[in-house]
């Protein structure tokens, strides 16, 4: 099994890495008896996402996923975040191999896991997507459907 | 600097055996069944090197089988043994939770074609315990297949003590002894065992070849059908390069073992004294009856795979039990086997020395690891929730 240069990149020297006192949505998926939790930070201001953050428990991809998709929602509206998909996860990273394909599931469920409990923070209505959320945390108090 | 300690994967091929084998290639090229000089050449090498691995396990030349490594031997062995219980009504067979697929993987497939299995507990320490075997005996047993040294945690069986049970009650026993070939004392007649398989790549010989030791008057029925090879019980053209080179890493390995027991001892020792140092770190399998050259460790809060890549950038090769690095969603069934929680098995190193490796490789490896550890530890939510649980 072989990485691409991107994903090794940034599994070696991850962006983004750490915890956030004070976030505004926090989103934790996956589990450990599978091996990968990843638990990603939002600070939104006005709609729009002014940094994120992420802690991973996990593979060499699980790391690099959750690096690259906090890059890719930094700056972002919540509308264009909750947009990002796995594809694009896999396409930034230059490919994943097949096997590896879960961790950028991963990736877009915990950036909506964060959302989601932005929203209930602060008594937004969940949209349908976020209500669809397979994620195993339950952040979002949905139960998987 | 780059340190190799993965050698329970596999070892590097000694000199002395790369030099018993390259006359094979283009001097004594010819097939050993062939009546001319150049094979005859190479009929002799065989005759020697049957004899040098007899020699090494204490048996006679006519119950050693040459084969394509430990897999094939396992595979032979066991549907063997099933095959002859099934003939007379014995269809129970007899395991451990801890074996090498190339043996689980054949008692599965046995399982579902209506054998009975029993897979044998083998406790925290991950060693099995005589009495369950014997319990385990019954009537219609047609095998005990336990391995002799594990290949992840190292734990060595009593194979001696389980041998003995198996002669006493007329039931055969195999032991798949491909990690402890070479590294520790075996002798097949005092250990009362009846086929044992090994393999070259795992004492500094080639690739791709191995032997089943079977002992005689156990009417071992054919694996491979066609030429008249290995007393006609496994045709193909001899791999005649490497089974020399098999012979003379074997040679060598027996020679020295007591000079590198001690040396390798020293430095699994030193590593298991210095990694036990950090904090939820746990050592897998017992802490002396195992394999010379092998540490295991788990390590709380982080993931196997994420370990392994970033000790390969420091020049450490090792590998783990993780479920990342298996190909599946579960870690090592060893790991499991041994009751680690699903999560703590996933955080699994195994770093496997010989004597090629020096103490300067271990204390390189003692300086870089834990910053590792604490690296990954530091980007985990795992691990900050056990530490919020400490407090
Ligand atoms: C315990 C054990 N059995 C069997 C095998 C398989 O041996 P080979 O690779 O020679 O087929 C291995 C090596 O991977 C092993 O460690």
């Amino acid at each position: 099994m072989e990485y691409s240069q991107k994903v090794m990149d940034h599994f070696s020297n991850p962006r983004n890495v750490g915890k956030m006192e004070n976030a505004d949505g926090v989103g934790e998926v996956g589990n450990p008896t599978c091996g990968d939790i990843m638990k990603i930070y939002l600070k939104i201001d006005d709609g729009k996402i002014t940094d994120a953050k992420f802690n991973t428990f996990g593979c060499g991809a699980a790391v690099a996923t959750s690096s690259i998709a906090t890059e890719m929602i930094k700056g972002k509206t919540i509308d264009e975040a909750l947009k990002l998909t796995n594809k694009a996860v896999i396409e930034a990273l230059d490919g994943l191999p097949p096997a590896k394909v879960h961790c950028s599931v991963l990736a877009e469920e915990a950036v909506k896991a964060a959302i989601a409990d932005y929203y209930k923070k602060n008594n937004i209505p969940l949209t349908d997507e976020l209500k669809g959320c397979k994620g195993c945390c339950g952040a979002c108090g949905e139960k998987e459907n | 600097m780059i340190v190799y300690a993965d050698n329970a994967a596999t070892t590097a091929v000694s000199k002395k055996s790369i030099e018993a084998m390259l006359p094979y290639f283009d001097k004594y090229y010819g097939n050993p069944s062939s009546v001319h000089q150049i094979g005859r050449e190479a009929a002799k090498a065989l005759i020697e090197a049957r004899k040098t691995v007899a020699e090494s396990l204490g048996a006679e030349e006519r119950e050693i089988y040459f084969t394509s490594g430990g897999t094939e031997a396992d595979n032979w062995a066991i549907t063997f043994a099933a095959n002859l219980g099934a003939k007379k009504g014995k269809k129970h067979l007899i395991t451990t939770k801890i074996e090498h697929h190339a043996v689980l993987y054949m008692f599965e497939k046995l399982e579902k074609e209506g054998f009975e299995v029993t897979y044998l507990d083998v406790y925290k320490d991950g060693i099995v315990k005589i009495e369950d075997v014997e319990k385990a005996i019954r009537q219609d047993t047609a095998l005990v297949s336990v391995m002799y040294a594990n290949n992840e945690i190292g734990t060595i069986q009593p194979i001696a003590q389980i041998g003995k049970i198996c002669r006493e009650k007329g039931v055969l026993f195999h032991t798949d002894a491909v990690q402890a070939v070479g590294h520790l004392p075996i002798n097949v007649k005092d250990e009362n065992i009846d086929m044992l398989s090994l393999s070259a790549h795992k004492f500094h010989g080639p690739k791709g070849v191995g032997a089943l030791y079977c002992k005689k008057g156990i009417k071992l029925e054919s694996f491979l059908l066609g030429g008249g090879q290995e007393m006609g019980k496994r045709a193909s053209t001899e791999n005649v390069a490497g089974i020399v080179g098999m012979a003379a890493a074997l040679k060598q390995s027996i020679s020295e073992m007591t000079e590198n027991e001690k040396k390798v001892t020293a430095m699994r020792d030193k590593l298991i004294e210095e990694l036990s140092k950090i904090p939820h770190s746990i050592l897998n399998g017992h802490r002396t009856k195992r394999l010379p050259g092998n540490v295991n460790f788990c390590f709380e809060g982080i993931e196997g795979e994420s370990m392994l890549l970033l000790l390969d950038m420091k020049g450490i090769c090792a590998s783990s039990g993780s479920a990342c690095t298996s190909g599946s969603l579960d870690p090592s069934h060893v790991l499991l086997a041994i009751g680690l929680p699903h999560a703590v098995a996933h955080g699994s190193l195994r770093l496997t020395v010989c004597e090629y490796n020096t103490g300067q490789e271990i204390e390189y490896i003692i300086e870089e690891l834990p910053k590792i550890i604490q690296r990954l530890r530091e980007m985990s939510p795992v691990w900050e929730s056990i530490i919020k649980e400490e407090k």
